[in-house]
């Protein structure tokens, strides 16, 4: 039987998802580190806690969340905790193995840049910032970060250090007193990269399949570092590819279906609003600037 | 002044509660986002808040196209899942409808900074922004020596806001609150607010608390509950109805274009006069 085709995206969320373990206790962020962890989950770990910042620990969501605290993440965890708690008692406490870190740039020391593009204080693109990433950064026991790799967004130096990788690289995370080992893999839709044990450089450590080392350079803003040897991932698997599927097909439905009709409320399609009395009222449809926006939008 | 929270109209409550220059943090973490109450606040056209809030979310990004914001206080300032917010974007790139003063946190430090305003305290102390750079951008990230352990640790002064507003599911004919589910800072920002206005989507006369550990807000420690039914919309309320996560994804294109922006806010909250309240 031939390799099934597949996408470089659904490489880079396999290749993080077969990182995670059975006993991992893992901060989820929203994108890529939520699709691969639920995919570890329901392939090869399924005990691994997933902890979402809202509060929701050991978190089993049928579909993949749009935000950290959709409803189906407090539905199937195991307990939901309030954001203080989560932060101080759970992170802060060292009660993570796992962190997953994304951001919009990555440099050659995995310090990451989520916060602004251009100077801070006149930016020439402003991005969402931190959130808990700072925090994550630091305190879990390792980080794993995962991003697709391109010229722009794999510099030699981010414009702004939102989470702390490896600074300036060598000791400088225990000369702030950070006690975590930090950003230990870095995996792409090209390949997996590792620091190196002494100047905690990224280097290259495996290639996926059909990657060059020549493509690897083109898309790294920094003349990045090869690994001897340097591995090669195994191919996705049959079933790690239909699960896959699965999960983003049941989601991109799951998040097609509207609710809200501007400020009229309505019960409509809303399986959470039954059981306290409201009664589900008709809405014409097609007249609506959000139907028409949403449709815009799926072109 | 009663004992009781008052049950007030929530447009007799933000004109009570909400003058114009006041610190106000509308809170609710992706769950429980008082929509209502802050489509009240652009419709009274509330001029230079601060406002407060971990995740600024769709709510601060009609507010702050609406210029009803001088200064933002956050921690993350994106569309969950989908994307930027338009609108605070081009407050901060571009200083539209009006300039707008940021000051910018982590989440850890926003929920402890929330917790210290609860416990009386003037400050919160944690083990955050290690090698950050948000620290050279805000005069009010610094730190502390441990006096036990020589430990460095950053502090950050507690949120105190002149006003908080949050939703919740519930609240009995007193004013006691109940609110399930995704908690995030609902109950901290309560305590550490100087007034607290409270939307429930409905008002019982058993407030029907599932356990003797449920969160309960009680009557004493809320200024105003106003009935919002649907008010969190388009987020959601756990066990009333469903996050809309279509609308947050078509939010992008709504607020992408200003025009687009204007017309939306005017057609769905300008020339409402917030019919949510009104259904019972």
């Amino acid at each position: 039987m031939s390799a099934a085709a597949y996408s470089s995206a659904e490489m880079m969320a396999i290749a993080a998802a077969r990182l995670l373990r059975n006993d991992d206790v893992c901060f989820v962020g929203i994108g890529v580190p939520s699709l691969a962890c639920n995919l570890a989950r329901l392939t090869h770990a399924p005990a691994i806690t997933l902890i979402y910042e809202s509060g929701t620990i050991g978190a089993r969501p049928d579909v993949l969340p749009l935000s950290i605290g959709d409803p189906e993440l407090c539905e199937t965890a195991l307990t939901t905790v309030s954001v203080p708690e989560m932060f101080a008692y759970w992170l802060q406490g060292g009660r993570i193995s796992v962190g997953f870190l994304g951001g919009a740039q990555l440099d050659q020391f995995a310090n990451i840049n989520s916060s602004v593009i251009g100077p801070y204080d006149r930016p020439k693109v402003r991005l969402p910032g931190g959130g808990g990433a700072p925090e994550i950064a630091a305190l879990c026991r390792e980080t794993y970060v995962v991003m697709a790799q391109t010229r722009r967004a794999f510099v030699q130096r981010v414009d702004f250090v939102t989470s702390f990788g490896f600074g300036d690289g060598g000791d400088h995370r225990q000369r702030l007193g950070i006690k975590t080992a930090g950003p230990t893999l870095v995996i792409t839709d090209l390949c997996v990269m590792r620091p190196d044990p002494v100047t905690k450089e990224l280097v290259v450590c495996a290639l996926h399949p059909g990657v060059t080392r020549e493509q690897v350079s083109e898309h790294t803003g920094w003349p990045v570092r090869f690994a001897d040897p340097v591995d090669e991932t195994p191919s996705p698997t049959e079933a790690e590819l239909s699960t896959l599927r699965d999960l983003q097909r049941r989601t991109t439905e799951a998040h097609a279906r509207s609710v809200y009709r501007g400020q009229t409320p309505s019960a409509q399609s809303d399986a959470h609003g039954v059981g306290r009395g409201q009664t589900p009222r008709a809405q014409p449809e097609g007249s609506d600037p959000l139907d028409q926006s949403t449709r815009a939008m799926e072109k | 002044m009663s004992l009781n929270a008052q049950l007030l109209s929530l447009r007799d409550a933000i004109a009570a509660y909400v003058p114009d220059g006041s610190t106000v943090a509308l809170e609710g973490f992706t769950h429980l986002i008082p929509f209502a109450a802050g489509h009240e606040i652009v419709r009274q056209r509330k001029r230079d808040l601060t406002l407060v809030r971990m995740t600024p979310d769709l709510i601060y990004d009609q507010l702050i196209g609406m210029g009803c914001a001088r200064k933002l206080v956050f921690s993350w300032g994106g569309n969950p899942g989908v994307g930027s917010l338009h609108r605070l974007r081009d407050a901060v790139e571009h200083a539209w409808p009006r300039p707008i003063e940021i000051e910018e946190h982590s989440h850890a430090a926003m929920a402890a900074a929330y917790a210290a305003g609860a416990a009386g305290l003037p400050c919160a102390i944690l083990r955050g922004y290690a090698g950050s750079d948000l620290v050279a951008h805000n005069a009010n990230i610094r730190s502390i020596e441990c006096p036990f352990t020589g430990e460095r640790l950053a502090a950050v002064p507690a949120i105190r806001p002149d006003v908080a507003i949050v939703h919740a599911q519930r609240a009995d004919r007193a004013g006691n609150v109940l609110i399930e589910g995704v908690t995030g800072v609902q109950k901290e920002v309560v305590l550490a607010a100087r007034h607290a206005i409270v939307t429930v989507e409905e008002v019982v006369a058993d407030l029907r608390a599932p356990s003797p550990n449920s969160t309960v807000l009680p009557h004493w420690t809320i200024t105003a509950v106003a009935v919002a039914p649907g008010g969190a919309r388009p987020s959601y309320a756990h066990g009333y109805y469903a996050r809309d996560n279509a609308f947050y994804i078509a939010w992008d294109a709504i607020s992408r274009d200003r025009d687009q922006f204007t017309r939306w806010m005017r057609e769905h909250v300008l020339e409402t006069s917030g019919s949510v309240d009104a259904v019972a």
